[in-house]
């Protein structure tokens, strides 16, 4: 085969560059406040009360924090190895069984590759399994290989499954207990490793289905999930110097959305609605909210999208690439002051 | 297509043959030894290795001599030109693997050595995990386990279909054998009685979550494959002269089967501290360590 050319040139003579920060990488910047696997804590403290609730992985327990669970409870652990679709067939198993099974992986194995034995097996009973996976969006420089830009995308269109994308080590604590709780299957993007905190500050607390205003602001309003609220909420501190009061709707729960806050929000007069999320700008909670104002008539100033273009994104260093493709703080202010002054400058 | 179709072309008359053009097997040099090409292998991935200061580097050098013997014994093909269709194909499977491809497209003249630097970094052409739209040389995006053998079956196809006489040589490994991705594609591989198909899998025994046998039991390997009609040869995959004798025997069999060569393995090869580490699937090596495990090496170097 030949092709055209390719992603990349060869390289000029090496310059100083930033190396990759390869399979795992920390969202958390360097003064930031991070607490240590929240979901494998969170998860083998609740299962000391809950034994109904079990563990399964497919290679990939210490990359999913579950590991914690696995040394914490060993008979309610189970190696499945990196054999993604019967990790979910058996979890499927053990559902029927009367357990609750985690099952965990990375977030482009089990969209891409489980799917079917997630609707068959799992979603179509509505049995109790809660799918739990890393590397969500782009959160490892590492390629699309383990990219998963497109998981919300994909599982949006499963019926009965629930879908969350919490946003830090204090969401995803309270999310555990939350989502076993929940008669259902549930799929849970997971920040794993050292994850930062944020939300602890705002004396916020997870309820599962609802979205809540984190901040209120009259000149724009970000919906955001996962960790695209905390750059939120940097970026809306940010533009306080530029006199700019930006409010953050934080939506944990992608499916079923909170129609009713994000219908009272988004329905205020005079705000621009800026939907920020750590996915391809195809299928995601922006597309969601953008069909849900549709519907229902509601039609904010302006609507806007900040997420990962619809293309498989390159390797690199993560900070490199959240700059590239538009989801680092930085990059997110500027686009929300220009897009306020765009709006200012037609205005008069 | 109603399944498999015992009329398909035969493969393998290449070995009476060479093919205009073909040169001998690998770049500059031919008459380096094998050894000494396995040892540059390895002192390229040292050397990525270093600039990234982390990398799968344990996994490359454990597999650098089946790929000393893979590129400069068994495959043909033309460095200056990646893509010439007479080619052996060479697919690596576990994208991880990535830095000792380089290491090996680098010694066989398709990459040039001065791009070691670039092992890694932003827009650099050697990510990581290997990509095929980034590296001439790399026939295929590997990384999400368990697809390559799949995409050798289709190649084999595809080559019969054009009457060519090249091989497609698969690297995969032990734990990849967990995905049942795998035994669909070896099952394909013998129901269409592949004999242009050489598999090639890395045993080390070591994948993401601890020892390959201890996380889901894959053995034993070569009762499987030969279950699934394949031939199969197991040897020691750093005893070069047992790699070259099981890879000729692989090329040249007669009987129309797909062939697998298992290989197994130690991961840190020719490093002895290395070799002797805690093993792990991600290998930590400190910053200090580097230069000592290139001088670990070099003082292992036959002359």
């Amino acid at each position: 085969m030949t092709r055209d050319k390719y992603r990349r040139p060869a390289p000029a003579p090496a310059g100083s560059r930033l190396t990759t920060s390869a399979m795992i990488a920390s969202l958390a910047g360097p003064d930031q406040r991070t607490r240590p696997a929240p979901f494998g804590h969170a998860l083998a403290e609740l299962a000391r009360e809950r034994t109904d609730i079990v563990g399964v992985t497919a290679d990939l327990a210490k990359y999913t924090d579950l590991h914690i669970f696995a040394q914490a409870h060993p008979e309610r652990f189970f190696q499945m190895g990196m054999a993604e679709q019967v990790m979910i067939s058996a979890a499927a198993g053990l559902a029927r069984e009367g357990f609750t099974p985690f099952a965990t992986t990375y977030a482009v194995f089990a969209s891409r590759r489980a799917y079917d034995f997630i609707a068959m097996a799992i979603a179509e009973e509505n049995l109790d399994v809660k799918v739990v996976c890393a590397l969500p969006g782009l959160t490892t420089g590492y390629g699309p290989s383990h990219q998963a830009t497109e998981d919300i995308a994909i599982f949006r269109g499963m019926p009965n499954l629930t879908i969350i994308d919490p946003c830090d080590a204090h969401e995803i604590e309270q999310a555990v207990p939350a989502i076993a709780a929940h008669r259902g299957p549930v799929y849970m993007r997971l920040l794993r490793g050292n994850v930062p905190l944020c939300l602890d500050e705002y004396g916020y607390r997870f309820e599962l289905g609802k979205a809540q205003l984190i901040r209120d602001g009259q000149d724009a309003l970000i919906v955001s999930s996962g960790f695209m609220t905390m750059r939120a909420l940097e970026a809306a501190e940010a533009l306080r110097a530029d006199k700019l009061e930006v409010g953050v709707l934080h939506v944990p729960t992608i499916k079923p959305l909170d129609e009713a806050a994000i219908l009272r929000e988004a329905g205020r007069t005079g705000r621009m609605v800026i939907v920020a999320e750590n996915h391809s700008i195809v299928g995601g909670l922006g597309e969601a909210v953008a069909g849900l104002l549709m519907r229902s008539d509601v039609r904010p100033a302006a609507f806007r999208q900040i997420a990962l273009p619809d293309m498989f994104l390159d390797a690199g260093a993560l900070p490199t690439l959240h700059d590239r493709y538009g989801i680092s703080t930085e990059a997110m202010t500027r686009r929300v002051r220009d897009w306020l002054g765009e709006r200012a400058a037609a205005a008069t | 297509m109603a399944g498999p179709q015992p009329g398909l072309p035969a493969s393998g008359q290449d070995e009476q043959t060479p093919p205009d053009g073909a040169g001998p097997p690998g770049g500059a040099g031919h008459n380096v030894p094998l050894h000494e090409r396995a040892y540059r292998i390895r002192r390229n991935a040292l050397r990525m290795g270093e600039v990234q200061g982390q990398g799968y580097i344990a996994q490359a050098l454990g597999v650098a001599d089946v790929l000393a013997v893979s590129y400069f014994h068994a495959m043909r093909y033309r460095p200056e030109e990646p893509e010439w269709e007479g080619r052996d194909r060479f697919l690596l499977s576990i994208g991880h693997y990535a830095i000792a491809l380089y290491a090996a497209l680098i010694e066989a003249g398709i990459l040039p050595e001065d791009e070691i630097e670039t092992y890694g970094t932003d827009d650099s052409r050697l990510p990581m995990s290997g990509m095929a739209s980034y590296t001439p040389g790399m026939e295929i995006t590997g990384g999400s386990l368990g697809q390559g053998l799949g995409i050798a079956v289709g190649m084999c196809l595809g080559l019969k279909c054009k009457r060519s006489g090249s091989f497609v040589y698969c690297l995969f490994s032990d734990g990849e054998c967990d995905e049942g991705s795998v035994w669909e594609a070896a099952m394909s591989a013998g129901s269409w009685k592949l004999d242009n198909l050489v598999g090639i899998v890395d045993v080390n025994n070591m994948q993401a979550d601890g020892p390959s046998t201890a996380v889901l039991n894959f053995e034993p390997l070569g009762a499987k494959f030969e279950a699934f009609g394949w031939h199969v040869e197991r040897v020691d995959g750093n005893d070069l002269e047992a790699l070259v004798a099981a890879f000729d025997r692989a090329r040249r069999l007669a009987e129309p089967k797909p062939r697998i060569v298992i290989c197994d393995t130690r991961m840190g090869k020719g490093v002895p501290f290395l070799e002797a580490r805690e093993r792990n699937h991600f290998l930590r090596v400190e910053p200090e360590e580097w230069s000592r495990a290139r001088e670990a090496l070099d003082a292992g170097r036959l002359a």
